[in-house]
């Protein structure tokens, strides 16, 4: 035996590497099911799925897409949030420091934003196979539902992520966006029977979204902290019941 | 994997045609957006493979065709990674993120657009009161489409492609997510333009473009002009269209699957779904009589406008 298959050994061997490592990596069965029944990240899957369901023409992918995509916005947001001060003195300028200063700063701000958009995207499409292939029947129902819940979730973070830059585009979109807020029957004092329940410029619907009556600093940083922690902590929990779901229910294709 | 290399050089074309042309946002991004759908399309075409897969699982029962997911999954799982992280890497050294000048609140751009994934709401707006197009329809979207899957009682599909047996509920949900949500997308937010009037996209945004204000009530061109005819006109209509519409999709649904399923189905599953459905028809018919008969409102009142 070589010196080099003698420490190999040794190393593999030793207590410490068996004690991260409890499988080998020859290719037997017995491994294959370990590799992800033993792995915290892999055992988001069964050990085992079926081979149509699993062909990329039949699944488009489109849900680890959007997982994926929103994965590369956590790691280019804590980039972001690092160089970025949600005050409306500072917001639009760091944007700028961003940008011209930072090394990587502007391909950090677009992978965030174009990521954004395209998990925005994938959603819908996911939602669109998992229609076409009729997966949110029985025993799915639960998890469509669950499901609609992450796509709102997910255009509410993307919508509250809008505001952050503080540029003539993002508060003007999201002044026509919350805008809505502001006609709900009863509750916002533009919409129908506002009379009846009071509701006012600064005490209704959109004041509440906006945490004023106009659109200002305090909306930054109400948006700043929903964007950063609120939504993706709620929508964390979501994807969590979502893919421990998916797992129970049979993974793709028919139920089990 | 050849696929995956053409859609990368189509995604480095669009993202250099997008940056540097003037207008290159408006030429590309919707005809992308349509090519892709029609390869996912393609993509699920049915095959031959699908449907033995779909004979299999009925007749010798689930789990016989089952793989390990170590490698078969994980493998195509993590390509994909590489894949769509290759096209966002790319996409993102070649197209900046937008910035404008500083917020300043006492400047309204014009047009003042919502971001691209609610335009299709605010295109809504056109034809609704904000409290109808921004509240109640979006409310309506997710309790509808959360209410999928326990109105669909239909056992056929549940896990693999079946256009045959699903018309009506594929071509359902066709028009409200193609034609009503992203059609509306791309008309808010390619062909809109200040003062949120119609532009081609050959045509250059004139702020001052004169149009002419020709809309009027439906109950005025019944000849009715009293405020309380109005209202009992308007009441009427969108009354019958409720009433006349769920006793149709009693009758026509009862015609196409008998009274049997309709018993099955039970009443409160109808009663949703058609008041849902005649909901969704209604921007449809909303739609068209904006477009080609110039109706404003349907229904008129002091309170509220339908």
């Amino acid at each position: 035996m070589s010196k080099w298959e003698e420490t190999k050994r040794q190393i593999t061997e030793s207590q410490v590497w068996q004690s991260i490592f409890r499988h080998g990596y020859d290719d037997t069965p017995g491994n294959r099911v370990q590799m992800v029944s033993g792995n915290v990240w892999l055992h988001l899957h069964p050990s085992k799925v079926r081979r149509h369901a699993i062909r990329m023409r039949f699944t488009w992918c489109m849900g680890g897409i959007t997982f994926l995509m929103f994965l590369v916005t956590v790691v280019t947001g804590i980039y972001l949030m690092f160089y970025y001060r949600p005050t409306a003195e500072y917001a639009y300028a760091d944007m700028k420091y961003l940008e011209f200063d930072m090394p990587f700063g502007m391909f950090m701000r677009n992978m965030h934003r174009w990521a954004a958009h395209g998990m925005v995207i994938a959603v819908w499409l996911h939602m669109f196979r998992v229609f076409l292939t009729g997966s949110y029947k029985p025993p799915r129902e639960f998890n469509w539902m669950v499901g609609v819940i992450l796509l709102v979730l997910t255009m509410l973070l993307s919508f509250t992520g809008y505001l952050l830059p503080w540029d003539q585009l993002s508060i003007w979109a999201v002044t026509v966006g919350s805008n809505m807020a502001r006609a709900t029957p009863l509750l916002g004092y533009e919409g129908p029977f506002a009379d009846w329940t009071g509701a006012n410029p600064i005490y209704d619907a959109r004041a509440f979204l906006f945490g004023g009556g106009e659109i200002g600093p305090h909306t930054l940083l109400r948006f700043y902290i929903l964007h950063c922690i609120f939504i993706p902590l709620v929508a964390s929990l979501f994807m969590a019941v979502h893919f421990w779901r998916i797992r129970r229910d049979g993974f793709s294709g028919p139920p089990v | 994997m050849s696929r995956e290399l053409i859609w990368v050089a189509v995604v480095c074309v669009a993202a250099v045609l997008t940056n540097f042309i003037p207008g290159g946002r408006v030429l590309v991004l919707p005809e992308l957006f349509v090519a892709f759908m029609i390869y996912l399309y393609w993509l699920a075409r049915p095959s031959a493979e699908l449907v033995a897969a779909k004979g299999e699982v009925a007749a010798v029962g689930p789990g016989d065709d089952k793989v390990h997911t170590w490698p078969h999954l994980v493998r195509s799982e993590f390509l994909c990674l590489i894949f769509v992280t290759l096209l966002l890497i790319v996409w993102s050294l070649l197209v900046d993120a937008p910035l404008e000048e500083p917020a300043n609140p006492t400047r309204t751009p014009n047009p003042s657009k919502a971001p691209w994934y609610f335009l299709g709401l605010q295109e809504m707006l056109v034809f609704f009161d904000p409290w109808h197009a921004g509240v109640v329809l979006p409310t309506f979207i997710i309790v509808g489409l959360m209410a999928i899957p326990y109105i669909d009682i239909n056992p056929a599909g549940n896990g693999y492609y079946a256009f045959e047996s699903r018309k009506w509920e594929i071509l359902t949900f066709f028009l409200g997510f193609h034609i009503l949500w992203i059609s509306l997308i791309i008309i808010g937010t390619f062909l809109r333009g200040p003062g949120w009037n119609w532009f081609w996209p050959w045509e250059v945004w004139d702020a001052h473009k004169v149009e002419a204000m020709t809309n009027v009530n439906l109950h005025y061109l019944f000849g009715i002009r009293s405020e309380a005819g109005a209202i009992i006109f308007g009441g009427v209509v969108v009354l019958g269209y409720f009433v006349i519409g769920t006793v149709a999709m009693y009758v026509g649904i009862v015609r196409m699957k008998g009274q049997e399923f309709m018993q099955r189905w039970g009443m409160p599953r109808f009663i949703l779904t058609s008041f849902l459905f005649l909901n969704m028809m209604s921007v449809v018919i909303k739609m068209v009589l904006r477009h080609a008969g110039n109706i404003m409102y349907v229904w008129q009142t002091p309170w509220i406008n339908f």
